[in-house]
């Protein structure tokens, strides 16, 4: 048996833990540079409000519900996360970090147990510890726990949280409560595709011929189909590195100059480079992305995407640098106001075995001079600069509604009267 | 087959952080004689966080709770994990504030006690919404 184990509102929820004002207050909690709304409490959803709408659009039902509006606090929302994890560790050994408020968890070996009372105090551990609540779905393979624990949140009255699928019974009649858009990895505009082929439950889903599913869609999607009739096919991942690193940021304000995009453009490609040091990895892809603001239909719009293949796997800031900066030579387009940029990097192996290259080799100078930048911006926090950063201009994020760091900065700890 | 309620042992959780580094080196001369005595140097944290997962810290902001040793600006250590009970002394939400009081439990009253003659005591009850935050396992002072 597989759970997924999901925090309910995550960011919401770490918010009310340490202000109680919130508590009765519908709450959202928005992206970096206070763009979108990145969680939302129950009160909110049922306004309407979707998952990442753009606060601008929303200001006015915001403001008529008397939303509290907050900035995303990274640090508290880590910690409270890490804290999660942490306890999840001492109730199961096979456990799989899937993001910040999720984790999949195996019960293999745990047949002869009651796994549903199991969860109930795994529920009631976290949210004693902690304060934050959390649904647990419970079923033979991970696709059925993400379905399980998407029921589980919807009927959380009669659930109490915690639904398990341990009969064919109960997998069919989860799987028609469940719209396709309800599966694991299935994206809006591929349900919209099985839509127009009348398949709208996830039931309708399973039923489909498995030849057509092959022949239409991917492996993916096919896997997908076996693992929802109930045939385990995909394990927990424990991979400790990421696939892919990116830094991305909405600017504060739109900037129109090329040396200011190369100089956001330069502070992403370290940031990358840094990543991917730390975890002992090389990239031979870099992605590199440009963006106008969509939201101002009167300006002339650009978006581009510009693909690098590096000429050997590196880590090396000076190597991505110059790529970098290279390729926003080619895609920055004079007169747009762009609003934000990311670098993407991927196609990533581990340092010590990676494919070497009969050409081009990297300076192997860099990796030393990596070395002591990365250790002297350890010590003392970002001292090293590239040329084309900083340019003296303070970037800063937008975080107008910013809380406390309630649990990393000790000035910002609760008071208690 | 008749299903058992599963019993969990929670595992040490300590950090290796505080350890001294044991090994003198492979040298020809004559070894540490103190390399068998070597314990890890006192830790604070071991010692005030029992459970990490479920320790916060909080400020104490007034004189309510004086008389226990709880002066303003003093640093509390909670515990989440510990169960409340009569006597204890926790942080508790009450009416949408934070407050720390010693619980008084008598029979199906509960009050909160502050150490403070000049502070009365809240009890708790059916309209007030009371959530135990924690419990204060620790006060660290300044002197």
């Amino acid at each position: 048996m597989f759970a997924l184990i999901d925090c309910n509102n995550f960011y919401v929820s770490c918010e009310r833990v340490f202000n109680p004002k919130l508590i009765d207050k519908p709450v959202v909690v928005l992206s970096n540079n206070d763009g979108c709304i990145i969680s939302r409490c129950d009160e909110v959803k049922r306004l309407g409000i979707p998952m990442g709408a753009p606060v601008f659009k929303y200001r006015s039902v915001l403001d008529d519900h008397g939303v509290e509006v907050l900035s995303s606090n990274y640090p508290l929302y880590a910690d409270m996360s890490h804290r999660i994890m942490s306890i999840l560790k001492r109730f199961v050994i096979d456990i799989e970090l899937y993001s910040i408020d999720e984790a999949f968890l195996s019960f293999h070996g745990f047949e002869n147990y009651d796994i549903y009372s199991y969860a109930l105090q795994i529920r009631q551990t976290i949210f004693r510890w902690t304060g934050i609540p959390t649904s647990i779905g419970i079923a033979p393979t991970k696709a059925l726990s993400k379905i399980a624990n998407k029921l589980a949140r919807r009927y959380a009255i009669e659930t109490k949280d915690v639904y398990i699928i341990n009969s064919e019974l109960k997998r069919i009649k989860s799987l028609k409560h469940s719209s396709v858009n309800d599966i694991w990895g299935i994206g809006r505009r591929l349900s919209k595709r099985l839509e127009d082929k009348a398949c709208y439950s996830a039931y309708d889903f399973t039923v489909l011929p498995k030849a057509w599913i092959r022949s239409n869609f991917s492996v993916v999607e096919s896997r997908l189909q076996q693992e929802l009739i109930g045939e385990s096919v995909l394990k927990l991942d424990f991979r400790k590195n990421k696939k892919s690193i990116a830094t991305t940021r909405t600017f504060e304000k739109p900037l129109k100059e090329l040396k200011h995009i190369k100089e956001r453009a330069a502070t992403f490609v370290v940031a990358c480079a840094e990543k991917l040091r730390k975890q002992g990895s090389v990239c031979n892809i870099m992605i590199i992305i440009l963006r106008s603001n969509f939201f101002r239909k009167n300006l002339k719009q650009h978006s581009a995407i510009k693909i690098v293949s590096l000429p050997y796997s590196t880590n090396s800031s000076l190597v991505l640098n110059s790529q970098a900066m290279h390729a926003i030579d080619q895609i920055f387009i004079n007169g747009i106001e762009y609003k934000k940029a990311g670098i993407i990097v991927s196609g990533l192996s581990q340092i010590n075995n990676c494919q070497l290259n009969m050409f081009d080799q990297e300076d192997p100078r860099h990796h030393n001079l990596m070395n002591a930048i990365d250790n002297i911006n350890f010590k003392y926090t970002d001292k090293v600069k590239f040329g084309n950063q900083d340019l003296k201009i303070k970037w800063k994020m937008q975080q107008n509604f910013l809380s406390p760091q309630y649990t990393t900065r000790l000035e910002d700890i609760i008071n208690v009267i | 087959m008749k299903k058992n309620n599963l019993k969990f042992f929670i595992p040490e959780s300590e950090s290796t952080l505080e350890a001294i580094l044991i090994s003198s080196g492979i040298s020809a001369g004559f070894p540490s004689p103190a390399d068998d005595f070597k314990q890890d140097r006192i830790s604070l944290d071991r010692e005030l966080i029992k459970n990490k997962e479920a320790t916060f810290f909080a400020r104490v902001n007034g004189q309510s709770m004086v008389d226990a040793g709880l002066d303003d600006n003093d640093l509390l250590v909670i515990d989440r994990s510990l169960e409340p009970g009569n006597n204890k002394i926790a942080v508790c939400l009450i009416d949408g504030e934070f407050t720390v009081k010693r619980l008084k439990v008598e029979k199906s009253r509960v009050w909160l006690q502050p150490e403070n003659p000049s502070y009365k005591p809240i009890e708790v009850n059916e309209e007030s919404q009371l959530i135990i935050w924690g419990i204060v396992t620790n006060v660290i002072k300044k002197v």
